[in-house]
């Protein structure tokens, strides 16, 4: 059996302590944990569970926007009315995640930092090679079955795509991730694959996420997120984007929009540039869908994921279209 | 027991054949009372691990377990060094070879996941730590991951496979109107809830295995065999079953392995397969690939059906997935061909999966025809009408019943087919394009023989006895209904015992046999029980009703009594008490006069020897369904969803309608899966199946599934079984998955031949 210590964190500051120690990791809802010791990806010598740390399962709402503690479940900040009410892509990113079982143990700052489901990374034992398990070792999925792989911010270093829902909604409505120490904005908290893709995210040993703070603004109440997938419910996303819009007085043309996706690049992605090439256009469909194409551009696949390529434009599209009222 | 629901069809009571009765086994299922094979607690329990290969094929050179000895807790680690001393068992239908050991864990590597180690341990975390740490060195060879892989080639044909009257070739040729595609099918798998394992026990020469089964005779008999000892040596313990759809019909190497570690410790062993060695401890469903030609009279007239199929197989073992099974008796045609070939590439061998053949033939048949309607611009429905088979042109025989054009027409006119719109793309909803499409399917009846005993005791309960299984498709319900009509007994006071292979012996759950084999032994013996009863009450000095005068007696809501009244009428415990009797036990079995000698019934009850197929006989004996599905697919995004299925069937008479739809039901839903999902990915590198979990593997989700009406549309076929019914478990998948693809068709324009309908496929 492989032993690890366990220990139960009673303050924030002892479980930063505690997560110094080599090869230590935090518990929170065990779902992503769990799953990747059983597969033989996480094999911590130190456990600390900070599941009972009291004051971090808050959810508050007002004016200035939503503060949501890292042990807040996924299912209650889903079902949260004032999250529904504000940030409706946040809510929705959530209830289209996983399964209710699921949502119902897993944590937010859990739910961040999940691991990518390249089946590769996730079989040690067969596939060896893996840069992201074991830097400069190769990787696996290249040449092999990468329907889900990501076709933005990937390299020959790594084409596993971040396959969260909720990062993405975060990340369109600027939401900020809290260290304690530091506060980051969640679109630097992820860091690309490209070219170190064992990094993740820039939190440092002995750092912990504490919540996450959401600035209210108009295109966050008027948001959505549409995950689009084979199966109806309880799979990722081949393709997601998180949309909020704000139109002029005219209601028609656009003056502030936040496009991010899912599903389809190494980290939740932001694509800036579809915002700008429609600030100040008229909400139409061609024109929405032309832009929508720029959140392709540098985007490459190695095999069986191109219809990627293809598919993350038209989610973006009708995304837009719908938080529009047009469709 | 409590009825749940009113009758819907049928005049029979709801505890009698016929009736709605819900599950006799329901309540212990959903509380948690019912113990699953690997929930036994047996004491002084040692856990084994599975340790399988990572390559294609090769040949284990060496084991080096050292590291795994060296984990606290571990007591055994078994390699290809270690000889079991066992010999290889029957196949199914009872041939065994001579003198050829049985290695479970071979030195030859000739599929990626093949079981080359078992660790065993104290606990089983300490066995899984232990197994990570055992290093294999292979030399390896170059393999052939798939049916894909350029290395795989054509394979073989399957001489026996080939069916063929008529000029095919000539007609086709000559045919005005003429369609040709190949189709193709996937590798899929079974993915029942409870994953495969089990305990084995050892008492002297004595095993006891609680493993889930479709079979505990068959499966006693493999492991008998496998160690060498006498079939009753052997107990398998099987009462519930968390769904097998075939994979749990035989004994498999993981088996082997953990009665052998047993042995060799003396101590019981539990083996839990996990739920990525599922994927290959036993093998799905082939995938499959058929071209099908069909040529036509320009208003529709089938001249020819030309089929070319082949399959996957691995590289020991010829398993057909027979594609030309549905193929040449769905419809009327005087020239047709077919062969198929099987494709030998690194894979365990596949097995049966849910219809097995007649699953991926219709879905070749029933894509091709609605290709030929599309092309002869004619209602699809109408094509299948006007080419119905009005008897089998396969085998020349009558079909004993077959109520497919009623399936046919009352499906359609509850689906409301009449409204359709030809065109392609005619129908839509916002960005939903919607479309309609039809699946016929088949299944053949197979007849076995069972035997059953009943035992009435004093308290006036009576229990029906048989080794057959229930895994959910309602055997336990069923056989109470049998014997509560046969005996006049009311079936609350009827307790059932199954799934033990002390018990006496019945058909395999499997290939759509059992219910019909196991009612039969079940009313034949119940018939003779009463008679017995009836014989005691009427000669026993001791009967209350022996002077009265009457010369028989019936049975009736619990009491016997004589049909004028004469005398009292006696509850059951009234009259056992007055007989000064205990019990009364009455044994038969539906084996022919000449076939009752105890190896006889051994061979009956554990080999295929006795079952025979649909056309052996003066008729031609299967199930039949027509399923209209209705699609949603997203202009934009290529998704499917399915909105609607109306499904009609002719499985003969149905002995318990409930239990029946729920079978239907979960057919179909599985079909949809496969239509739309399910899908074994092969990494072409080393033949490894990487989606090997059911967070990769996807199976349809209550919010894939829509509602679903069934309707029965049979007669009672009594050629087919004692009591009237043909099969109903396998037929309900056979024809979904081309009724999806067909509405897919109708809905986009765009015809997708090879299954799962992904999106990309469709964007
Ligand atoms: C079958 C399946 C399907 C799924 N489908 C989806 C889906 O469709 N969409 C989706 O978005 N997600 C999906 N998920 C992922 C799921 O949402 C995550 O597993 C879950 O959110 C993780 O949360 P947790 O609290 O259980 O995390 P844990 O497993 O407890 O932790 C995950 C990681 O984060 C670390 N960690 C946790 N909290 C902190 C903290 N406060 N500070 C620093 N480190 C921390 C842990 O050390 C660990 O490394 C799925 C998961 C499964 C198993
Ligand atoms: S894609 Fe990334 S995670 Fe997957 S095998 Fe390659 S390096 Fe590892």
């Amino acid at each position: 059996m492989r032993d690890f210590s366990y220990f139960r964190a009673t303050s924030a500051e002892d479980a930063r302590q505690a997560a110094l120690q080599a090869s230590a990791v935090m518990l929170a809802g065990g779902t992503t944990l769990l799953d990747l010791a059983k597969c033989g990806v996480a094999e911590p010598e130190a456990v600390i569970d900070i599941t009972h740390l009291s004051g971090l399962d808050g959810i508050a709402v007002n004016q200035e926007g939503a503060v949501i503690g890292t042990l807040a479940k996924m299912a209650a900040v889903a079902d949260h009315p004032d999250i529904k009410a504000w940030f409706p892509a946040v809510s929705e990113s959530l209830s289209l995640a996983a399964s209710a079982q699921l949502r119902n143990m897993a944590t937010i700052g859990g739910n961040l930092l999940q691991r990518t489901r390249c089946a590769y990374f996730r079989d040690p034992l067969t596939f060896p090679a893996c840069n992201k398990r074991n830097p400069g070792s190769g990787c696996s999925a290249l040449g092999g079955v990468i329907r889900n792989h990501a076709v933005l911010g990937v390299s020959e270093q790594c084409i596993a795509s971040y396959p969260g829902d909720l990062a993405a909604a975060l990340v369109a409505l600027d939401a900020v991730v809290d260290l304690g120490q530091r506060q980051v904005p969640v679109d630097d908290f992820f860091l690309p694959y490209d070219h170190a893709p064992e990094r993740e995210t820039v939190l440092q040993p002995g750092e912990m996420i504490l919540g996450i703070s959401i600035p209210a603004s108009v295109a966050a109440r008027n948001s959505t997120y549409l995950k689009v997938r084979d199966r109806q419910s309880y799979e990722f996303a081949a393709a997601s984007a998180a949309v909020g819009l704000e139109l002029e007085s005219d209601n028609r043309t656009i003056k502030d929009i936040r496009v991010a996706l899912g599903g389809v690049a190494s980290k939740p992605w932001r694509a800036r540039a579809v915002e700008q090439a429609l600030i100040g256009k008229a909400l139409e469909e061609q024109t929405v869908a032309r832009a929508a194409r720029l959140a392709m551009d540098g985007a490459v696949s190695y095999g069986d994921n191109l219809y990627k390529i293809e598919l993350a434009p038209r989610v973006i599209t009708r995304a837009i279209m719908k938080v529009g009222g047009l469709a | 027991m409590t009825i749940m629901e009113t009758r819907k069809h049928g005049s029979a009571a709801d505890g009698l054949v016929g009736g709605r009765l819900s599950r006799f086994e329901g309540d212990l299922k959903v509380t948690g009372a019912a113990t699953y094979a690997l929930e036994y607690p047996v004491d002084g329990l040692a856990h084994a691990v599975l340790v399988q290969s990572t390559i294609a094929a090769g040949t284990v050179v060496a084991v080096d377990a050292s590291q795994a000895l060296a984990v606290p807790g571990v007591l055994m680690v078994l390699t290809p060094e270690d000889d079991l001393g066992l010999m290889t068992a029957s196949d199914w239908y009872g041939n065994r070879p001579e003198n050829q050991p049985f290695l479970p864990l071979p030195r030859e590597v000739t599929y990626n996941g093949q079981s080359i180690a078992a660790v065993v341990g104290e606990s089983r975390e300490q066995a899984i730590e232990a197994a990570k740490l055992v290093r294999v060195i292979y030399e390896e060879k170059p393999g052939i991951a798939d049916i894909d892989d350029a290395k795989a080639g054509k394979g073989k044909l399957m001489d026996n496979l080939s069916v063929a009257w008529g000029d095919a070739e000539a007609a086709f040729a000559a045919a005005p109107v003429r369609v040709e595609a190949e189709y193709r099918t996937p590798r899929e798998y079974h993915v029942a809830m409870e994953p495969h394992g089990l305990t084995a026990k050892w008492d002297g020469d004595q095993l006891t295995v609680w493993e889930p089964s479709q079979w505990t005779h068959g499966m006693q008999r493999n492991y008998a065999e496998w160690f060498g000892l006498p079939i009753e040596n052997v107990r398998m313990i099987s009462p519930f079953i968390g769904g097998g759809f075939g994979s749990k019909g035989v004994a498999l190497p993981y088996g082997a392995v953990a009665a052998a570690a047993a042995r060799k410790l003396g101590r019981p062993v539990k083996l839990a397969v996990t739920r990525p060695q599922n994927f290959t401890s036993y093998g799905g469903r082939a995938a499959t690939r058929q071209t099908i030609a069909l040529g036509a009279t320009e208003d529709g007239v089938l001249q020819a059906i030309i089929h070319r199929g082949a399959n996957e197989t691995s590289t020991y073992t010829d398993y057909p997935e027979q594609t030309g099974a549905a193929t040449p008796i769905l419809y009327k045609v005087e020239n047709f061909s077919s062969q198929s070939r099987v494709v030998p590439v690194n894979t365990v061998t596949p097995g049966a999966l849910r219809g097995p053949g007649k699953n991926p033939s219709a879905f070749g048949i029933e894509c091709a025809m609605e290709e030929l309607a599309y092309k002869l611009g004619m209602d699809p429905l109408e094509l299948r009408l006007k080419n119905y088979a009005d008897h089998d042109y396969q085998s020349g025989k009558p079909w004993s019943t077959r109520q497919l054009r009623e399936a046919l027409t009352q499906g359609a006119e509850a689906f409301g087919w009449s409204r359709r719109s030809h065109e392609p793309r005619s129908m839509r909803d916002g960005r939903q394009l919607v479309g309609w499409g039809i699946g016929c399917g088949t299944f053949p009846v197979l007849r076995a023989p069972s035997a059953a005993m009943i035992r009435i005791l004093a308290n006036g309960r009576v229990e029906v006895v048989s080794g057959a299984i229930d895994m959910g498709q309602g055997t336990y319900t069923i056989l109470a209904q049998t014997a509560s009509e046969a005996l006049g007994v009311p079936v609350d006071q009827i307790d059932v015992v199954l799934g033990d292979s002390r018990l006496p012996g019945s058909a395999i759950a499997g290939g759509s046999m059992l219910a019909g084999s196991i009612t039969g032994a079940v009313h034949k013996t119940a018939a003779a029980a009463r008679d017995e009863l009836i014989g005691l009450a009427l000669n026993d000095p001791n009967s209350p009703l022996r002077d009265t005068g009457a010369n028989t007696l019936t049975v009736s809501n619990g009491r016997i009594a004589s049909e004028l009244g004469q005398g009292p009428a006696l509850s059951l415990p009234e009259l056992m008490a007055a007989l000064g009797r205990t019990e009364i036990e009455v044994v038969r079995n539906t084996l022919p006069e000449d076939a009752q000698s105890l190896t006889d019934q051994n061979a009956a009850w554990s080999s295929m020897a006795r079952v025979q197929g649909p056309t052996m006989g003066d008729y031609s004996m299967h199930s039949w369904c027509a399923h209209f599905a209705e699609v949603r697919v997203d202009e934009d995004f290529g998704t499917v969803r399915v909105s609607r299925i109306v499904s009609a069937f002719d499985c003969g008479r149905l002995y318990n309608p409930k239990m029946v739809e729920s079978q239907w039901r979960g057919g179909i839903i599985m079909g949809i899966g496969q239509a739309l999902f399910e899908e074994g990915l092969v990494d072409g590198r080393n033949g490894r199946t990487i989606n090997n979990n059911v967070g990769d593997y996807l199976v349809p989700t209550n919010s894939d599934i829509p509602h679903i009406q069934v309707i029965s549309v049979g007669v009672p076929d009594h050629q087919a079984s004692a009591l009237g019914g043909k099969g109903v478990g396998e037929v309900g998948i056979v024809g979904v998955a081309p009724a999806i693809a067909n509405a897919v068709f109708h809905a986009t324009g765009k015809r997708v031949r090879d299954l799962p309908l992904t999106l990309d496929k469709l964007l």
